[in-house]
């Protein structure tokens, strides 16, 4: 009897959860973490296997001695000669000019959507500035050679494409930019506004400068986001194969314009070009992502 | 997230005089000088001029795209919405339609959109809930890396490299399925080239938006509730079905929509990868065809008469409508939760 009673007491009130774990659920468990993890090989799967094809295919044309210092100028469709520095050109100008317009304009809409932003017309921005960045780039070309060159006339150029990438680039700046002005703790603004500086001062001297790096951070992304865009190019610009400087006249080479035009070329030198043009824009592209995020890692914000 | 600049406090102590008459007159001595005053009002009217150019561009897209189109579809000899080719070749004879474009656009979009979403759930679950703490933001830099690799050579990678390599399932669901209508034979003589491996590439270019919208709303799912769940002894996919997965359904879901308006849009890797067709679009995943962005860039090197390329503003206006509604249900759908 009393020995009963002892081992009654021993035993704990309730089975240690641990070993209430049935069966199935250990099953479902275990079959969802194989799952989860399949998805994510999944998904680098075409990553890793498009970078492994670009390097493979472009390494011949980005090594030889002519692809960085010269243009396709005079060079046969059959020729392995010539080089794509009049596309690299023709992309780092259009992105450039885009930058220089939208940035003044994507920090100053952050800063309203941030700073002063109050009621519909706050509201309207912020929910137009999603649908801008829904929109595809091909209806962004349409929309300036709908206005620009169907309606007042203007002749393509490379700047009416730096036009349409405007449109792309707006909403990735303003959102990053807004996140960035939000990181930045009200304290600061309060002191300013104790010493008496003025809002705008105090946006202008002490929020913009703290949420420096990280909008040039989000700046980056976007250049890196539209250089690879074709969609403009192909409806706002015709394809040069030399060297043309005046982005505001004349047809004008970049490297996906150059990548679509020797689609054309039924020669190996075309896909000895496509390919090489590709991988000189990973490249390029990679360039501005990796400053990014060497950026982004010094960019944070005292909190 | 314009929710969030409601319930933020105003922190400014003062605004302009013509923002806010009734704030009292500032004691003497700190009276700022009125070129300060001047300063608060053209810096606030630059920045909500820049705001208010963001709704004036939208508004001017669908304006501009409307003023082009009528006049192109006032001239249409043929029906806009069912018509199935687009002859635009004859500028005095225009019959042009939208069906088989429509439905091109539709099929691709949509079979992307049912490759990548248990794909980016997955990926989504990977990384928030299964990952290694230190491991999860670098997967994620990879994942995102998707995004930065140009959509042409996604295009030119589809065709080249990809087609081929899917092509013995192609033909395999050709053979064995080919009685369910998706897997019929397409107006192509091929099985390469078709909506089917536009898809794909689709699905490979949608993954990281859908992904990166789902896995910053899982990242949110409270910490009461993934406790509470942990206390009542779940196991790790159960916290999930619990907590995260209720949670976040309305991110996925938001994503999926914005990823679903990537797809309807995408212009060039569409243009490499599905081959045109001469014959009408059936209901196979097999058919070839033109999307509404892969009929516009087809055509424009010949924007050159205005009835024409008139035609083709109508298809971009029917596609930027399209891609309107998709993102202002996916924002809808997402509340405040969404932020992309």
């Amino acid at each position: 009897m009393a020995t009963a009673t002892d081992s009654d007491l021993d035993r704990p009130a309730a089975e240690p959860s641990t070993r209430t774990i049935s069966a199935s659920r250990r099953f479902k468990d275990r079959a969802s973490t194989v799952l989860v993890t399949l998805a994510f090989l999944i998904a680098v799967v075409p990553l890793i296997w498009v970078l492994v094809t670009v390097v493979a295919r472009g390494a011949p044309a980005i090594v030889s001695a002519t692809w960085w210092g010269n243009s396709l100028s005079g060079i046969l469709p059959e020729s392995f000669g010539g080089g794509v520095y009049h596309a690299i050109y023709g992309t780092l100008i259009q992105a450039l000019i885009a930058t220089l317009i939208a940035v003044p304009i994507g920090i100053g809409a952050a800063i309203y959507l941030v700073e002063y932003g109050r009621g519909p017309l706050a509201r309207t921005t912020s929910f137009m500035v999603d649908i801008l960045a829904g929109v595809p780039s091909i209806v962004a070309a349409l929309f300036i050679f709908a206005a620009f060159i169907s309606i007042l006339g203007a002749p393509q150029s490379a700047f009416m494409v730096s036009l349409a990438l405007v449109l792309l680039m707006l909403p990735v700046v303003i959102r990053n930019t807004e996140e960035m002005l939000r990181l930045v703790p009200d304290r600061l603004r309060e002191s300013a506004y104790a010493l008496g500086i003025p809002k705008w001062k105090t946006i202008l001297r002490i929020v913009l400068p703290t949420a420096f790096s990280g909008t040039v951070t989000g700046v980056m992304l976007a250049i890196a986001r539209i250089m690879g865009e074709t969609a403009p190019v192909l409806v706002l610009v015709g394809y040069s194969r030399a060297i043309n400087y005046d982005p505001f006249g004349g047809n004008m080479a970049s490297l996906p314009l150059l990548m679509y035009s020797e689609l054309a070329n039924p020669e190996a030198a075309g896909s000895y070009r496509i390919w090489g043009a590709a991988l000189t824009l990973i490249i390029i592209i990679m360039i501005f992502q990796v400053g990014a995020s060497l950026l982004s890692r010094y960019s944070a914000i005292p909190k | 997230m314009s929710e969030r600049i409601d319930q933020r406090a105003p922190s400014e102590t003062d605004s302009g005089p013509a923002s806010s008459p009734g704030v009292p007159a500032p004691p003497p001595g700190t009276r700022r000088r009125p070129s300060s005053r001047r300063g608060e009002t053209i810096f606030r009217s630059l920045t909500t001029g820049s705001g208010v150019l963001v709704v004036a561009a939208i508004a001017a897209i669908g304006v501009f795209l409307l003023i082009q189109a009528v006049p192109s579809l006032l001239a249409n000899q043929a029906d806009f919405l069912t018509f199935p080719s687009f002859n635009t070749g004859d500028p005095d004879n225009l019959a042009f339609g939208i069906r088989d474009i429509f439905l091109v656009t539709m099929f691709s979009s949509v079979f992307a959109l049912v490759l990548a979403m248990p794909i980016a759930l997955g990926v989504a679950l990977f990384l928030t809930n299964y990952a290694p703490r230190a491991l999860a933001r670098p997967f994620a830099y990879i994942v995102d890396l998707l995004a930065a690799v140009p959509s042409i050579i996604y295009g030119l990678w589809g065709i080249l490299v990809l087609a081929p390599a899917i092509l013995p399932i192609a033909e395999w669901l050709n053979a064995n399925l080919g009685w369910i209508f998706l897997f019929a034979d397409g107006n192509l003589p091929v099985l390469s080239g078709t909506i089917f491996t536009g898809g794909v590439v689709l699905a490979v270019m949608i993954l990281p938006i859908v992904t990166a919208v789902t896995r910053e709303v899982f990242a949110q799912t409270p910490r009461f509730q993934i406790e509470a769940a942990k206390a009542l002894g779940a196991t790790r996919w159960e916290v999930i079905k619990m907590a995260t997965l209720p949670y976040g359904r309305s991110g996925y879901i938001a994503g999926s929509m914005l990823g679903l308006g990537r797809a309807l849009g995408e212009t060039i890797a569409v243009l490499i990868v599905i081959r045109a067709s001469t014959s009408p679009m059936g209901f196979s995943l097999f058919d070839g065809g033109y999307t509404f962005a892969s009929l516009i860039a087809s055509a424009a090197s010949e924007f050159s008469q205005p009835l024409p390329t008139g035609a083709y503003i109508s298809a971009g206006l029917v596609l930027f409508v399209l891609t309107f509604i998709v993102n202002a249900l996916a924002r809808l759908i997402a509340g405040g939760k969404v932020n992309g």
